[in-house]
């Protein structure tokens, strides 16, 4: 299967397999013009198999959303064909507007026009609490 | 200098909370030092949902500082009534007022007020959460009764799931050595997760659970009632189920310890019987007490104001 190389854009990879449609989904890449493309089940050397997703535009990703989907995901920036930067992710400390409470006592879903603010409480287990309420959440991918 | 809310008891250091209990001390001992402490600062009381001893303690607390105070007793009689936004009210009420003291049905709220406020806010209980000046009252009364806040086992019984007093307290002794925890709760009240996980898991603290307040009684140094809120609950039935598992009567303290020291944040409904009100180990009035005189050392130190 071909799929062109990009000369200006984004490449995220090593995407857990079978995860590049939530990606997709959480970076709302349906709203952009240009072309995007979805590898699912790419052999990988260390993964055995891996999403990868290729934007054919220069973009800014939001590295705090990636990061909370899988920090295992690549960056890599493409610049006239040439891979120019490959970044890595981590789990944000913080997440502004990316996940929401879902407490009904919560005063954000009462208010949803507040930011929604979730802090990393435990690394090991990728689990967030709503700085508002304390109300857990853990990461779903 | 940057504004200090307290809107978590963990927003203030041991130091700072044991300065607040020095400060306290000696506003009992010597409240004439302090009667103009806030003179000409005004602090706003933000009730959006009923109370009695909160309230009245932080207004009668300014009031002994030489300060003045302003506010509701109810979201019905402020804007709120119209669809104001929390955000909104305290932007406008900051305009207003030096220091802020709120409490608010939803579990948050000071915290969102905090990101829009230029004075001081000082959460007065977010729903179910927090209620970190009643902890501080609850300190105050431990190391009056108790003489330390360290190396005591004492049991949480009732609703410890809403139970907001009994979450501020128990983060605030974690940081405490040699505190023993005992969670008696029907099973449908139990401690969160969250507060065991992150507070007691974490720093390693022993904790127990039971069902059986008798069980539980004989080693306790402190007793700390609560309320099962009907407010809390979204279910009447299960209320009305559950608000009566626990009442403490002459007949349960008998295998207490002489110096057992019973604490309850109030209001009470049947959980404690005015029978044991005559006891020498009921502390809860003290309580109502010490908390006028922590909250003055409260506002004044939020208010950087040394005497």
């Amino acid at each position: 299967m071909n799929i062109d190389s990009i000369q200006n854009g984004v490449v995220l990879d090593h995407i857990q397999a079978g995860k590049g449609m939530d990606v997709y989904k959480y970076l709302r890449l349906d709203q952009l013009d240009c072309q995007v493309a979805i590898i699912k089940n790419a052999r990988s050397g260390h993964m055995g198999k891996k999403d990868i997703i290729k934007i054919d535009s220069p973009m800014e990703v939001d590295l705090d959303v990636l990061g909370y989907i899988d920090s295992n995901i690549t960056v890599n920036i493409i610049r006239d064909g040439v891979r120019v930067e490959k970044k890595h992710l981590k789990l944000p400390r913080k997440l502004v507007n990316i996940i929401h409470c879902k407490n009904p006592r919560c005063i954000t879903v009462a208010e949803p026009q507040l930011d929604a603010i979730f802090l990393l409480s435990d690394e090991d287990k990728h689990t967030y609490r709503c700085a508002y309420c304390d109300t857990e959440k853990r990461r779903k991918l | 200098m940057s504004i200090r809310n307290l809107i978590d008891i963990t927003d203030l250091t041991v130091d700072e909370i044991d300065e607040l209990i020095a400060t306290a001390e000696d506003i009992i001992a010597n409240p004439a030092k302090y009667q103009d402490a806030c003179a000409h600062k005004q602090l706003a009381t933000l009730f959006f949902e009923p109370s009695t001893r909160t309230r009245l303690s932080f207004e009668s607390a300014m009031l002994a500082l030489g300060g003045s105070v302003l506010g509701f007793s109810e979201a019905q009689s402020s804007s709120t009534a119209k669809g104001e936004t929390v955000g909104d009210t305290i932007h406008t009420v900051s305009c207003y007022a030096d220091i802020i003291a709120m409490r608010h049905p939803k579990e948050g709220a000071p915290y969102a007020a905090a990101q829009f406020s230029e004075v001081p806010i000082i959460n007065a209980g977010d729903g179910g959460h927090n209620h970190p000046t009643q902890t501080l009252t609850d300190l105050l009364t431990i190391h009056r009764e108790k003489g330390r806040l360290d190396n005591f086992t004492i049991g949480f019984c009732g609703d410890l799931k809403f139970g907001r007093t009994v979450h501020s307290l128990v983060n605030a002794l974690s940081r405490q050595s040699g505190i023993k925890f005992v969670f008696i709760s029907p099973d449908e009240l139990k401690m969160p997760d969250y507060i065991k996980e992150n507070v007691l898991d974490k720093n390693g603290l022993p904790y127990e659970e039971t069902a059986s307040l008798e069980e539980a009684m004989p080693a306790l140094d402190i007793l700390y009632m609560t309320r099962v809120q009907k407010e809390r609950f979204f279910n009447e039935a299960d209320y009305i189920r559950l608000k009566d598992t626990y009442v403490l009567d002459p007949e349960k303290l008998v295998p207490a310890k002489s110096d057992l020291c019973i604490l309850h944040p109030l209001p009470r409904v049947n959980e404690i019987t005015v029978s044991v009100d005559r006891d020498p180990r009921a502390c809860y009035w003290k309580q109502v007490k010490n908390g006028k005189f922590i909250r003055m050392a409260l506002i004044m130190k939020l208010l950087g104001i040394r005497v």
